[in-house]
This record gives C-alpha cells, sequence and structure tokens, in this order.
C-alpha cells in the first residue's frame, strides 16, 4: 500500500488527515477518539486569554439538497468555552500519551503584542508541534476586534503573524478567512509576517436559512439570528480556488498549504493536494458522520495512490498546479462536441430541454412510430458547453468528443478577432 | 421485484433456452449507478441495527459509504474482513430476516437498503481485478492444522487460521469444494460457477492445501489427525438427508430434494435434468422451496409444495413463500403425507390432513390425494455420524463449549454439524471464522505456558 505519511511546516504526520480547529477538537476525549480512530493530527480548539467565551443556542443552521443530505453547516459558535489552562493541561496529557500523532495549538487575540505572545508561549510549552492563528472566524469574535477583525486587514494579518514567529520557535501557520476579494493579499502579507505555511479557508459569512413562521434566521436565538460561518461540502469549491490561487503564485512558492473546505472524502482530499496542498484539514464531515470516515479517506487514498503508481503523497502533490491558468491561456482552437450514446440513452429528455431552453438549441428529437424518441445532437449547433452531459442522469451515456481539426493551440490574446491583440511580432515569447 | 420464471403451460415443454432464462440470477447485479444510487440511500448509522443483524458483524454502513465514495473495492476488503464468503453470502443470505430485516430505511420509505446487492457488487468488484490476494498472512506459527469439510464453516476457518500464521490441511469427501455453496444452493443464486471462483480466491492467500476425495471414517481418521496436527477442525455439515418413513418411498420418481438440486448444480446444462410434470415437494424449508423453484425452472407443468403444519411454522421465509406463489407454485399446509402410491413409479401421494390439538400436530381423519409423477422429499438433513466416535453429541448434532471445541480436547467443530444461530452460509462461516480465533489463542497461550 502507498506511504501516507506526509510533512507540512517541517511537521512530521502519519498521514495527511487532521481535524480542523472546532468542536471536533475541543476537548481531550473527543480528540483522543479521534486518534484512535485513526486521524493523523488535530488542531486544537482556539484558544485566547482567560476569561474564556460564553456561547449561545442554538449554534448550527444546516442547508440541505432535495435528497435531504446536507450540503453545508453554518455556525454561530465561538472559541474555546473553557479555561485556558485546562485546554493546555489537556494538550499536554495528549501529547505525552499519543506521542505519533500532531497536535496544533490555534489561538487568538485583540490586537495586542504581549496577548498573543503569552498564549503562542503557553501553547509551546504544552507540547503543540505548531501554532495556528485562527484570523478567521466571521461572527461574535470579529466584534470584538479578533478574528476576521483582524485577517481582513493585511498590514494586521502579517503583523500578528510575525508576534507570534517572535515568541516561539515552531512553525507557523496563519489561518486565513475567505471573506475578502482577494485570498492572495492576506497570503502575501502572512508570508511576509515569517508565515511556514497557511491554513485555508476558515468559514463562509452566511444566512443558511429563513424561518418563515418566525422570521428570523435559522439557528434562531430567542427571536433573532446573526450571519454565521459556513462550511461543509457546499465550501469545497471555493477553498479549491483559493488553494489554488495561492499554489500557483511563484512569489508564494516556499509557502506551505493546509488546505480546508469541504473535504469529505479521500477523492476531496486527493484534489486539494494535487493543487498543492501539503495536507489536509476536516471539520464539519466529522461533525455530520463521526471520526470513522477517516478509515475510508486512509483506505480509498492510498488505493487511488497505488492504482496510479503513486507511492509517496509527494508523488502527485502539486501535479494538477500547472494545469490550473488564466482564462487568458486557455487553447481557444480546442473544440469538443456532444455524442449522446442511443442505445444507453433512457429517453428522459432531461439533455434537450437543457440545451433547447438555457443553451445551443443542438439537441434534437425523433419520435419513432412506437413512441420511442431518440436524441442526436447537430455538430453544427453544439458548442461543446457540457451541460447536457451535467444533467444526463445515465453515466457515459453522453461523451464529450474532441474534433481533430487540426489547428494549432491559439489564446485569445493572439486571438485574430481580439481588437487589443499584441503585434504578433512582440507577442512571440 | 421478485424474480418471475417463464412457465410451461399443460404439456407443452420448455425451450432450453427458457430454462437456461430461468436459472440466470435471482436479481441481477447492479452496475456501478444504480450501486451508487442505491448506496446513497443508506443513513450511514452509527452501530447499525443492521450490522448487529448480521451473523458475521460486517461493518455495512462502512462498506456502503465506501461503494458511495467510489472505493468499491475498500468496501469489498471491509465485507471480506468479516465474512471471507461475502460474496455468497451476498447472493444466498436470506438478507429479509437478517440485514436487510433490520435496516431503518425499512420505516422511513418501506423498503429497506438492498444490503446484499451492494454486497455483490463490491465483492464481485474485487474478485473480478486482477489483483493480489487481499489478505496477508501473520509470520509462521510453525503449526498444522486440519479442517475436515470444505463447505462453508471449512473453508472459513481454514483462510482465517491461514492469516493468522498457521499451515492448514482441508480434508474434503467430495470431488469438489465448497460444501453446499457447490452442491445445494439454488441454481439461479451462484450463476457463471461463482462457488468455485470463490472457493480459488480464498485459496490464493496460500498456507491451505485442499485435499479432496478424503472421506473422515474411510481414508481418515480422528485419531490420527488429532496425533498429526496441533489442531483438527470438524466442519462436516449435515450430510445425509433425512426421509419421511412413508410406504412407496422406494417407488421410482421419489428422490431427495437435495440429490435433485445437486444433480441440477453439476449440470452445465440444465435442460438435462428431467422433471415430472406434476412435481410434488414435501417439507416446509428453504430447501423445498428451492426445490420447487427449480422444478419450476426446468418447466414442470404443476408444482405442489405440501407441508404438514402452518404457514406460520414454515423454515422458508415469507419473502421466499411469496416467490414460490408468485411463480405458480401451489403451497399446501397442514397436509402430512401417509402414502406414496403407484405401480413401478409413482402416480399419487396420499395426504392426512392435519391440525393443532393443544398444541400438537394431529391428524383430522381427512384425507386427500395429490396426482404426481415426480415427489422431491425435503423434510430436513440428519447428521452423518460415521468416524466421529467418542464426541459427546448434542441432539442430533455435535456438543462444543463456547471455544468450539467438543468433547475431544484439541478438536473442534462448527458450522451446521453443531447447534448455534440457524443453519445458514453465513452462520457457518462465523463458525468458521470464530473458532479460527479461539483456536489461536489457545494455542498461542499454550506456547507461552
Ligand atoms: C438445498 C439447500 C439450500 C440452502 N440454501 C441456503 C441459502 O439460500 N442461504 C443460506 O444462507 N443457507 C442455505 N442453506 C444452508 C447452508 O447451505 C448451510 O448452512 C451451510 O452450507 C453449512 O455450511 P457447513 O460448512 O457447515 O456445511 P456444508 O456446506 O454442508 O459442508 C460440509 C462439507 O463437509 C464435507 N463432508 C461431510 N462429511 C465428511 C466426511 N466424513 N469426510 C470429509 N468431508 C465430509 C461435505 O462433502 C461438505 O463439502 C441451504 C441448505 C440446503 C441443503
Ligand atoms: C462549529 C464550528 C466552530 C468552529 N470553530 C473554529 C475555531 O474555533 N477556530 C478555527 O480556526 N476555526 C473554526 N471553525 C472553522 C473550521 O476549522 C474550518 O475552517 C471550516 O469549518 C471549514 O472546514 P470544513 O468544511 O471541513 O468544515 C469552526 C467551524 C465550525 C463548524
Ligand atoms: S448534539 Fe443534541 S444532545 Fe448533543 S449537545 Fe447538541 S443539541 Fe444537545
Amino acid at each position: 500500500m502507498a506511504d501516507l505519511h506526509c510533512n507540512i511546516a517541517g511537521v512530521a504526520s502519519i498521514n495527511p488527515f487532521w481535524l480542523a480547529s472546532a468542536p471536533p477538537t475541543d476537548k481531550k476525549i473527543n480528540v483522543e477518539r479521534a486518534f484512535r480512530a485513526g486521524w493523523g493530527g488535530a488542531v486544537w480548539k482556539t484558544v485566547t486569554v482567560d476569561p474564556p467565551v460564553i456561547n449561545v443556542a442554538s449554534r448550527y443552521g444546516v442547508h440541505k439538497d432535495h435528497h435531504g443530505t446536507i450540503l453545508g453547516i453554518n455556525n454561530n459558535e465561538l472559541i474555546s468555552d473553557r479555561p485556558l489552562d485546562v485546554n493546555l493541561r489537556e494538550i499536554e496529557e495528549l501529547r505525552r500519551e499519543w506521542p505519533d500523532r500532531v497536535i496544533i495549538g490555534s489561538l487568538m487575540a485583540v490586537l495586542d503584542e504581549q496577548a498573543w505572545k503569552e498564549v503562542a508561549i503557553k501553547l509551546a510549552n504544552a507540547g503543540v508541534q505548531g501554532i495556528e492563528l485562527n484570523l478567521g472566524c466571521p461572527h461574535g469574535m470579529c466584534e470584538r476586534g479578533m478574528g476576521s477583525a483582524i485577517g481582513q486587514v493585511a498590514e494586521l494579518v502579517e503583523k500578528t503573524t510575525r508576534w507570534v514567529r517572535e515568541a516561539v520557535d515552531l512553525p507557523v501557520f496563519t489561518k486565513l478567512t475567505p471573506n475578502i476579494t482577494d485570498i492572495l493579499v492576506p497570503a502575501e502579507a502572512a508570508h511576509k509576517g515569517g508565515a511556514h505555511a497557511v491554513s485555508l479557508i476558515n468559514t463562509i459569512n452566511s444566512i443558511v436559512s429563513v424561518d418563515l413562521q418566525r422570521m428570523a434566521p435559522r439557528p434562531t436565538v430567542d427571536t433573532a439570528g446573526t450571519h454565521g460561518g459556513y462550511c461543509g461540502s457546499a465550501v469545497k469549491p471555493i477553498a479549491l480556488n483559493m488553494v489554488a490561487e495561492i499554489a500557483r503564485d511563484p512569489a508564494l512558492k516556499d509557502l506551505e498549504i493546509s488546505a480546508i473546505g469541504g473535504i469529505t472524502t479521500w477523492s476531496d482530499a486527493a484534489e486539494f493536494i494535487a493543487l498543492g496542498a501539503s495536507g489536509v484539514q476536516v471539520c464539519t464531515a466529522a461533525m455530520l458522520y463521526g471520526f470513522r470516515i477517516v478509515d475510508d479517506m486512509i483506505d480509498g487514498l492510498g488505493r487511488f495512490m497505488d492504482q496510479q503508481g503513486y507511492r509517496t503523497l509527494d508523488d502527485f502533490r502539486g501535479k494538477a498546479r500547472a494545469h490550473v491558468v488564466d482564462w487568458n491561456a486557455l487553447n481557444m482552437n480546442f473544440d469538443v462536441k456532444a455524442h449522446i450514446d442511443t442505445a444507453s440513452c433512457i429517453e428522459c429528455g432531461r439533455c434537450h430541454i437543457a440545451c433547447e431552453d438555457t443553451a445551443h438549441q443542438a439537441i434534437r428529437i425523433e419520435t419513432g412510430d412506437d413512441g420511442s424518441r431518440r436524441f442526436t445532437v447537430d455538430d453544427a449547433e453544439c458548442v461543446g458547453c457540457n451541460l447536457c452531459q451535467h444533467v444526463c442522469p445515465v453515466a457515459g451515456c453522453i461523451e464529450m468528443r474532441v474534433v481533430e481539426n487540426g489547428l494549432p493551440p491559439l489564446t485569445w490574446p493572439e486571438h485574430p478577432l481580439n481588437p487589443l491583440r499584441a503585434d504578433p511580432q512582440t507577442v512571440s515569447v | 421485484m421478485s424474480k418471475q420464471l417463464v412457465v410451461s403451460h399443460a404439456g407443452a415443454g420448455l425451450s432450453p433456452c427458457d430454462i437456461a432464462d430461468n436459472f440466470a440470477d435471482l436479481h441481477p447485479p447492479l452496475d456501478r449507478g444504480a450501486a451508487a444510487a442505491e448506496a446513497s440511500r443508506c443513513l450511514y448509522c452509527y452501530d447499525a441495527p443492521c450490522m448487529n443483524a448480521c451473523p458475521t458483524h460486517i461493518d455495512i454502513p462502512g462498506f456502503i459509504h465506501q461503494i458511495a465514495t467510489d472505493n468499491a473495492l475498500g468496501a469489498a476488503q471491509r465485507i471480506l474482513n468479516e465474512n471471507i464468503m461475502g460474496g455468497t453470502c451476498a447472493r444466498a443470505c436470506p438478507t429479509e430476516i437478517l440485514c436487510e430485516g433490520a435496516c431503518v430505511v425499512n420505516k422511513t420509505e418501506g423498503a429497506p437498503v438492498k444490503i446484499g446487492q451492494l454486497q455483490r457488487f463490491a465483492v464481485d468488484r474485487l474478485l473480478d481485478a486482477p489483483s493480489p490476494h487481499p489478505f496477508g498472512r501473520a509470520p509462521a506459527s510453525g503449526r498444522r492444522m486440519a479442517v475436515v469439510g470444505a463447505g462453508p464453516a471449512g473453508l472459513s476457518f481454514a483462510h482465517r487460521a491461514a492469516m493468522l500464521g498457521h499451515d492448514v490441511d482441508v480434508y474434503e469427501a467430495r470431488p469438489k469444494a465448497g460444501g453446499l455453496n457447490e452442491y445445494g444452493l439454488a441454481t439461479y443464486k451462484m450463476v457463471d460457477d461463482f462457488a468455485q471462483r470463490e472457493v480459488a480466491f480464498l485459496l490464493g492467500i496460500g498456507g491451505i492445501a485442499l485435499h479432496s476425495g478424503k472421506m473422515l471414517g474411510r481414508d481418515i481418521h480422528l485419531d490420527d489427525l488429532a496425533r498429526e496436527y496441533d489442531a483438527v477442525f470438524l466442519a462436516l455439515g449435515l450430510g445425509g438427508a433425512a426421509r419421511l418413513d412413508v410406504p412407496g418411498e422406494e417407488l421410482s420418481g421419489v428422490g431427495d430434494a437435495l440429490g435433485f438440486i445437486s444433480r441440477l448444480r453439476q449440470e452445465a446444462d440444465k435442460s438435462a435434468v428431467a422433471v415430472g410434470g406434476q412435481v410434488v415437494v414435501i417439507g416446509g424449508g428453504n430447501t423445498a422451496i428451492d426445490a420447487a423453484m427449480q422444478a419450476r425452472c426446468l418447466g414442470a407443468a404443476s408444482v405442489t409444495l405440501a407441508y404438514r403444519r402452518g404457514p406460520e411454522q414454515m423454515g422458508a421465509t415469507a419473502w421466499e413463500q411469496d416467490l414460490a406463489r408468485l411463480n405458480g407454485i401451489a403451497i399446501r399446509t397442514w397436509a402430512q403425507p401417509v402414502a406414496i402410491e403407484g405401480d413401478g413409479h409413482v402416480e399419487r401421494v396420499r395426504f392426512a390432513v392435519t391440525e393443532l390439538v393443544d398444541g400438537r400436530l394431529a391428524a383430522t381423519g381427512e384425507t386427500f390425494v395429490l396426482p404426481a409423477d415426480q415427489v422431491l422429499v425435503a423434510v430436513g438433513q440428519q447428521m452423518v455420524r460415521t468416524g466421529l466416535d467418542g464426541l459427546r453429541a448434542d441432539g442430533a448434532k455435535l456438543w462444543v463449549d463456547d471455544d468450539y471445541q467438543t468433547s475431544r480436547p484439541g478438536i473442534f467443530a462448527g458450522g451446521d454439524c453443531i447447534r448455534r444461530g440457524d443453519d445458514l452460509t453465513v452462520q457457518a462461516v462465523e463458525d468458521g471464522k470464530q473458532a479460527a480465533v479461539r483456536v489461536d489463542a489457545r494455542l498461542r497461550a499454550k506456547g507461552r505456558d
């Protein structure tokens, strides 16, 4: 079986699966169960200087698909609501009892150098193998000048990162908030501040639903609700993009990435690693299904690697990165056309109506004498958009076939119809 | 949806092609899309009721989750971890009274997740993939074990013992291994020579030598085995068919159902097996249903299953009774055969109508006659005790302690030949697995003394 050991910012882990700083890593009892289930590491629930925060009830709202499967959770929870020394003692005990597992300490504080440094040092003394700065919490804490209040201002990201670097001799992970316009701005600030790695994403500002009887957002606390932080598989696409943006920025090439956001299965994890992440963190999937899901994450990732001939994670880490490009670098001469396999078609008509109403009117229906329907693609109208293939309920029925047009690759900047096209002479590489 | 056979109408026989169709898969296998859709119905229960209803305790939510994540090989390994004959069990288990009967989705949707079919989907992927055997062996223990009987119990024991580092010799009286997987399960449950493919897969672990045509009490003897091996595991099943003990049982056209089924199982061209036009099956268990169904598959125009007690007492599950009825098999309950009549060949069976009087079966005095040109007797199997002298009995079976040890130290037993759980393939597999683990623990403890 493939070797799943990984190393992120100098922290060695038996596998790339860590629990993100959140309720699953709130107490010794949880983390111990997680380690027993096979998780490689845990980023402890965020701590700060005492007194601890107080939480409200209820705390969670969910967004479901029409089968009732939870796509995302929204929460209004704050950070650890237990005294700092209780957290520190439990971390110390676990470090002793589970020497082969990773514990990263997560902290936040107001903009006070003393506070940041003091908590960082206490965590280091408890034995954590790295420190994560929580600059992302998008509710409650930001109203007190912490979390995303710091994470949304580049200079403060740099400053707090530097404070922690100065305070401890441990790998430093700066955890970024996605509630910004350009993820590269805080990533570059973290890099300047001396971060060894960035962890992303934290939760996204959201109102998950409105209770139409009580006329208030869910979760409703007494009569009102607040926006919360959104996470779970629904946020994975956003996280993938942000991770890719950082991974392919040459200025950040020595900044490692601990990827977070919607990771639920082994293939989700593999995708983040393929984009360049060194390891991954999981919160919602564990909250929904329990720690046992790590079993299939480990098993499935190992089997995938065996099938592909990857011995270690490094063998495929970042392999997809070079294939993430700007739109301007796409080959405009590449063409595909949909092809419907009539033998496996169940005649549902989904492809036709999708194309007819909202795409390019390229799917024809012929009705036979017996009432059976035959769906075919008119190549002249098909623009190769892929919509029909996505809505088709039969796997493999609609295939996108490459058109062998013999044309050389051509990008928009080089395109003859581009009014801003640079002179071909000056474009040459 | 239950299987519907092509049936024969009075006088007209079935074509070999119809017969072959009738013997095709009872439940056609799921393809990848159907398996993914079915897997998505699973609620991924914790400490799931289905798991506890499975005698081998397969982690069912775990393997279904793996099918949903497109990790079918991981799912298969998880199944085989607990049940090395997960492939046969997926095909043959009466899931309606085991895992699927316990599935909580029955309560929310009125029908369970198709656990058996998902299990088959996963295990078939693994068996079809040209991959190395998925289990390794512990360092060689230097110990040797003998297994008598290569049915599910014996092979499950052998596989687990090999995994634990022991070398195993398996002695089997019949020419082929597999026990009732090969000679007893209904043809339409085990298409495409699955029993032999599974045996080959199981032996792929190494360390197991199969000696077929070797019968205990004739070619090999308990005393010798006890002397030569560190442990002996008896997995003899229930060899002999019980008799009816009514006049006329010796007439031609009267035979035991198991013999009929095993002939069918061994025949490549099923249409070569003779069947009557009016078949009467006597018995109320799964074997009776299987025999009746398979007679119908062959084209018998009329098949009646006669059972001496009521429908509630029948060993066959409700699902199997429905399957039989759906396929035109008449089920007559409260009917006790009293004589089989005919001139050389069977022509009719005479029955007494029965009832329960104070909980005991009694004849009402009424009788009736069913015309028949073939009678299949399925009134249970009895243990053959040849070669087992000196072992304590438990009713008609072998006595064992909690660790599967018989009254003779070092001799263990499991499967149908002991009294534990139901006489089902899955229980036999569990017995074999557990017995191997216990034997291993005992030997290792002894080694330390
Ligand atoms: C017709 C029929 C249909 C069935 N259908 C189902 C079903 O659909 N689902 C289900 O779960 N269960 C079914 N069962 C029950 C199931 O087949 C048994 O519970 C299971 O096979 C028991 O396994 P075993 O290993 O104990 O015995 P067996 O499968 O009987 O194997 C015993 C082996 O020992 C060998 N043997 C016996 N005596 C000797 C000897 N003296 N020396 C050497 N070898 C010997 C035999 O040849 C045989 O290979 C059915 C049973 C019958 C009879
Ligand atoms: C209830 C809840 C509490 C959280 N608390 C914290 C926290 O204290 N510190 C932190 O850095 N992130 C916190 N997070 C964010 C998670 O660590 C993670 O970044 C986010 O949920 C995205 O990952 P996911 O999609 O796997 O859940 C919390 C998330 C949830 C759902
Ligand atoms: S999960 Fe349910 S029982 Fe547990 S704390 Fe939350 S509301 Fe209470």
